[in-house]
Order: C-alpha cells, then structure tokens, then sequence
C-alpha cells in the first residue's frame, strides 16, 4: 500500500519584509499559519504550489511544508515549521511579538 | 589602521549604487528570485528564517570607534537594537528589511565597512589573530598583508564563482589564535634568517569532512604573497570539483590529490604568475604598513592598577581572566566578555557597542578588535586605566569574568535564526552557562572551551572545541552529538565523537557528567581539562555519558 500523504501548507517569505507567510485557498497570503490552506491531495499539492509560484514577484521561495489539522486550523509537524511560525528562543522577537502586540 | 583613499571609496559608492539599482529592480519584477540572489549574496544579503540577514564584514577584526558606532547605529535604526558577531570576525543584523539595506550598505561604506563576499563561492573575509599588533610574543602585524589579500581578493574576476566558498586566516604569532590549520589557507608570518615570510598552510576546514591543514610551503618570502596565493586559487578552481558541492572545497581536492600533486601543481603555476607582477603590490604593501603603525604607547605608573588589583576582588577577577600580556610596557590587552551567563554568544546592544567605542577611543588608543571567538578586544590599554573601564563596563553588563572559561561559548545562530541549521545552538549555550553559574564552578574548572554548531556546516567550530556539541535533526527531534578533545590552538585537532547523541533536555546534565569525570581524575587543578583527556583518552568519560553501556560491558 502506498505511504500516506502527509498533508501540507505553502509556505514562503515576504519579499519586502522577508518574514514567513502562508499561502491561503483564495491565493492570497497570511502571515498566520492556522490561516493557510491545509492540502489533503497529494496531486493538488503540486498544482497549488505552481499557483503559489505565479507571485514570485513579491515572494521568495515557495515550497509545501508538512502539516496537520488542528482545532484552530494548520500546525506545523516539524519543529523547524515551529520556529518559523513562532520566532526565535532567545528574544521574544518575530512572530511571537507580532501575536502578542494584536 | 587602514583608511580609505579615494578610489576605495568611489569603488565602495559605485558598488552599493549597483546594489540599490538591483535591488529595485528584484522588487519592480525585472528581476527574478534567481537572477538577484547571488547579487544579493555577493552583498552580503542572505534570506534566513525568519527575515533577512546581512553579514557584514570586520577585515581582521579592527574596527576604530567611528566604525563601532556605525555598526551601533545599524542595529538601533533598521534592526532589533542589537547586532550578532560572529565566529569569523563579521557582524550580523538579523531583521533588515528588503528596502532598507542599500541604506545600510551606505552608511557603512561612510565610515569604510562593507559585506562584499562575506557570502558565495568567492574570497571570503580574511580574518587575524584579534590580539595582532598587541601581542606579546607576535613576530610581526599580520595585518598589511591581510589588507593586501582583502584588495586583491575584492571583485577580483577570476575568484567570484569558485566550485565553493574560501576561507583565509593569518596570524604573526606562534600561538594560534586565528585557527588557521582549519581554513582553506592558513597563512603564519615567520621569520627565516631575517627575512619575514610565511609559512602556507593549505586544506585544513571544518564542515561536513573536518580536516587539519597541511603545509604547502615551509617559507614563502613576503613579496611572494600575491602570485604564491593567486597560484594556490588558480590550481583549485581548475582541478576543484563541482560536481557534488560536499566535495568542492579545497581540503578535498588537496587530498584526493595528494599535498605533493597540489604543491607540484602550485609551483609549476607560479613560475608564470609571478611573472605578471611588477612589483606595484609591494609599494601597496609598504603603504599598508604605515597604516597600521603602532600607536605611540605612553609610559606611566602602573600604581592605580595595582591599588584595584590588591583591594577589589571582582576586578582582581576579571584581570586575572580577561587581560594578556601586551608587547608594550605597562599595557595589556583587554578582552571584553559579551557572553554574559544566559546571554546570547556574540551579541550586543547597540548602548553597548557605543560604550565599547568610546572606551577605545577615550582609553585605547581607537582601536578596537572583534575575536572569532565572539568577543570584543580593546587590544591597546595602559594598565592605568583598567580600573576606569572596568567600572564602565560593570554599568553596562560587559565585565563578564569569564575569558576562556566554560561559559566563554562559540556558538552558531543555530536553528533560531539559520536556513540551514537542523537544530538550535544559542539556547543550549545559554542553558550551559547558567547552569555552571550556578554550581559556581568554572573557575575551578579553569580552561575549557565548548563550541556549538547547529549543523554540520559548523560554523560553531565544533570539531575543534575541548568539548564539541553538533546539532542534528534525528527523526524530527532535536538531538545532540558531542566531540571531545578538539584543539582550535597551534595543538589543532579533530574531536572525536563520544557515541550516540542526546536529546535537548539531555544535553546540559551530559556535559554536567564529562565536566564532573574531569574534576575528579584530574591530577592537581593545574591540569586543563584538554591535558586530561590527552592523558586520559576517551573511556572514563565515555563511561560517564553511557553508565548503562558501561554495565553491560561488565
């Protein structure tokens, strides 16, 4: 039996800003993961990548990142997915700033 | 110190120019993603995880005080108040904004900074011995001839797209402390029969394949330098691989090719190259050299310093681990901590970077040095006035007494903020710090340097710490390898791998267990814990780290 597709989020970073974004179902992009668009199909996952790719213009390096669903919407599997969603250890800087100053 | 003429800085203002010019054009879409990042790396601009970065480079590790405050008003006008020295004598800014870094490019190139090549397969930043000038023992300041191979080396067409990037240290002192058996040349002035030459060390590197540098040439004689150099680069960019990036660099076309193929190859392209040079690079070289002319070391009564000495014990401390032996008579080198228990490695704020600049300029004769150990050295103080610093440095949290001790970490940014790190670095520093802060134990534990990298590019110089810590991503789980009895000294060496590795929580009470092994066979507290394991070996901690394997074999 074939392995089962791990579901996935696009993710990339903002030109401009260069923080980390997240490609929605109405190809747009948020700065939130539990926003993004959660790819269940493994074929879809490909087409929605070269969908998200058409914005290169203001956005650096696309690529599907491991996910699951969760109450609120994506989680990150890997814990590099959890520090690019969060910021770094050291300083409460990056993400985790920006949620907390909402 | 060297300063800039004004085709340095027409040259500088041309090539930020460029860059701004690329830089609009990535955003108004002439650009693609592909075509303008390695314009942006040869700039120093990389894209890391969280935001942009820019790495800018310190030429062997001097700066004077105009330079510091620039580098303070970087981090306090475009960043997060604070910049990251890193362990190759460069400082990095970890939150710049696409549209702003032309602008910091420029305000570095006003007071003569720049981050030309500190990225990409090109001449990286040639970095020093951060006490040259000062040293005592030193044969002579490496650093004209550094400056003659960061001019060379600069734009130079032949060398911007190397199979990998290029790493050169120098150092004028036979204590080493540039580690320059672990770059891709390593470059030692000596003096031979009253000439001044070079001892040149070819293929060491750390990374994936760690490796010990090996001679190339027992003598070369300094107006040699240039075409010797420019030969050693030519021969790599031709026999080099690029074909599988892990087997590009130097250190492995030097041995799968042999030391004596590499050295023939060398010498048979020198004969034609040392013909293209007339002599012009000498004349610069003699230029340089009056650049970096010693300042005018004053005498006075060393009594302030010794009243202090005698009567406070806290910079009776801090004097006793964080000044060496200057070349002049009543000075000495001082090393400033930014290593603060808990603190981040090779950080500091920009209030702290502006203190540090003027206290070089007001005490140390402006100079100041940037370690690849990630420190920061006033490498020129009369011995008067480090009571004066001290109290200054105490105000703002730099008077960290802890220079080569084990909470004096090298680490990498790690997984907090590298692309390309598989787990994080800074924290386990911090935790090892606090934790031995703790215990109050590290000055009885004396000399002992642990060194962090986030993966195997080891930018933390893991293989070469007494005790190595290696970040990897085991299964989707932080895990922890660790190396002992690495050497980054004239002693270099490779560590070697204690066994399996350990999880994050494990990591702390691990190097706990090998530092308490080491305090109890050590024979008498003037043996470092670097003597005791060479006499030693590997088993007793070993049977400290693995109790349960230890069991078995029983």
């Amino acid at each position: 039996m074939a392995r089962a597709f791990t579901p996935k989020v696009i993710t990339a970073n903002d030109l401009l800003e260069g923080d980390v974004i997240y490609f929605t179902a109405e190809d747009t992009w948020t700065r939130h993961m539990s926003e993004a668009e959660l790819i269940t199909d493994e074929a879809d996952a490909q087409l929605r990548l070269l969908e998200a790719e058409k914005q290169n213009i203001k956005i650096v390096g696309a690529y599907l990142a491991d996910a699951k669903a969760g109450p609120n919407g994506p989680e990150p599997t890997h814990f590099r997915e959890e520090f690019r969603r969060t910021g770094p250890s050291n300083y409460f800087h990056g993400k985790q700033e920006a949620q907390a100053n909402v | 110190m060297y300063k800039y003429n004004e085709f340095d800085e027409a040259f500088l203002a041309e090539r930020n120019a460029q860059f701004r010019a690329q830089v609009e054009r990535r955003i108004d879409g002439s650009l693609t993603e592909e075509e303008f990042r390695p314009l942006r790396l040869m700039n120093g601009v990389y894209l890391q995880l969280h935001a942009y970065m820019l790495r800018v480079a310190i030429p062997y590790g001097t700066l004077n005080p105009d330079q510091m405050r620039a580098l303070a008003l970087l981090a306090e006008k475009w960043d997060r108040g604070y910049g990251h020295f890193t362990t190759r004598q460069n400082i990095q800014y970890n939150w710049p904004k696409l549209r702003d870094l032309p602008d910091m490019l420029d305000a570095l190139g006003k007071v003569g900074l720049h981050a030309i090549q500190t990225s990409g397969n090109t001449i990286r930043n040639t970095t020093a011995d951060h006490f040259a000038g000062a040293a005592a023992e030193e044969v002579t300041d490496p650093r004209p001839y550094a400056e003659l191979i960061r001019q060379w080396s600069t734009d130079h067409p032949e060398f911007q797209f190397l199979g990998r990037k290029f790493k050169i240290a120098i150092t004028g002192s036979n204590t080493d402390r540039a580690v320059i058996k672990a770059h891709d040349v390593g470059l030692q002035v000596i003096e031979q029969d009253g000439q001044i030459g070079f001892k040149v060390i070819v293929g060491g590197g750390l990374g994936r394949t760690p490796m010990i540098g090996k001679t190339l040439r027992e003598f070369l004689p300094q107006a040699d330098l240039l075409p010797y150099l420019e030969s050693v680069l030519t021969v790599y960019n031709v026999l080099g691989r690029r074909d599988n990036k892990y087997k590009a660099r130097i250190k492995i076309t030097v041995s799968e090719n042999g030391i004596d193929t590499y050295r023939a190859m060398t010498e048979e392209a020198f004969l034609t190259i040392r013909g293209q040079y007339d002599g012009t690079d000498q004349q610069l070289l003699e230029e340089f050299k009056a650049h970096f002319q010693a300042p005018e070391f004053r005498s006075a009564s060393t009594e302030a310093f010794d009243t202090a000495y005698e009567n406070d014990p806290v910079f009776r401390a801090w004097a006793d681990t964080n000044l060496d032996q200057h070349r002049a008579e009543g000075h000495a080198i001082a090393t400033i901590s930014i290593k603060a228990h808990g603190a981040t490695p090779g950080d500091a704020s920009a209030e702290q970077i502006r203190v540090m600049a003027d206290l070089a300029e007001q005490y140390g004769y402006g100079e100041l040095r940037i370690s690849h150990q990630q420190n920061v050295i006033l490498p020129h103080v009369h011995k008067s006035d480090l009571p004066a610093i001290h109290a200054k440095l105490k105000e703002h949290g730099l008077a960290t007494a802890n220079l080569g001790l084990i909470s004096d970490i090298i680490a990498c940014p790690g997984m907090d903020y590298c692309n390309l790190a598989t787990a994080r670095s800074i924290p386990v520093a911090q935790e090892i710090a606090t934790r031995f802060d703790e215990l109050k134990l590290e000055h009885d534990i004396g000399h002992l340097q642990i060194k962090i990298s986030g993966c195997i590019n080891a930018c933390g110089h893991h293989h070469v710490g007494h005790i190595g810590i290696l970040g990897l991503d085991r299964a989707g789980v932080e895990n922890y390898q660790i190396t002992l009895g690495g050497d980054a000294s004239e002693n270099a060496a490779i560590g070697t791998r204690t066994g399996p590795g350990f999880a994050y929580d494990e990591i702390v009470p691990a190097v706990e267990r090998i530092v308490e092994t080491y305090l109890a066979i050590r024979e008498n507290a003037e043996e470092t814990f670097i003597e005791t394991y060479r006499r030693v070996g590997m088993d007793p901690f070993k049977a400290a780290l693995y109790p349960e394997a230890a069991k078995k074999v029983a």
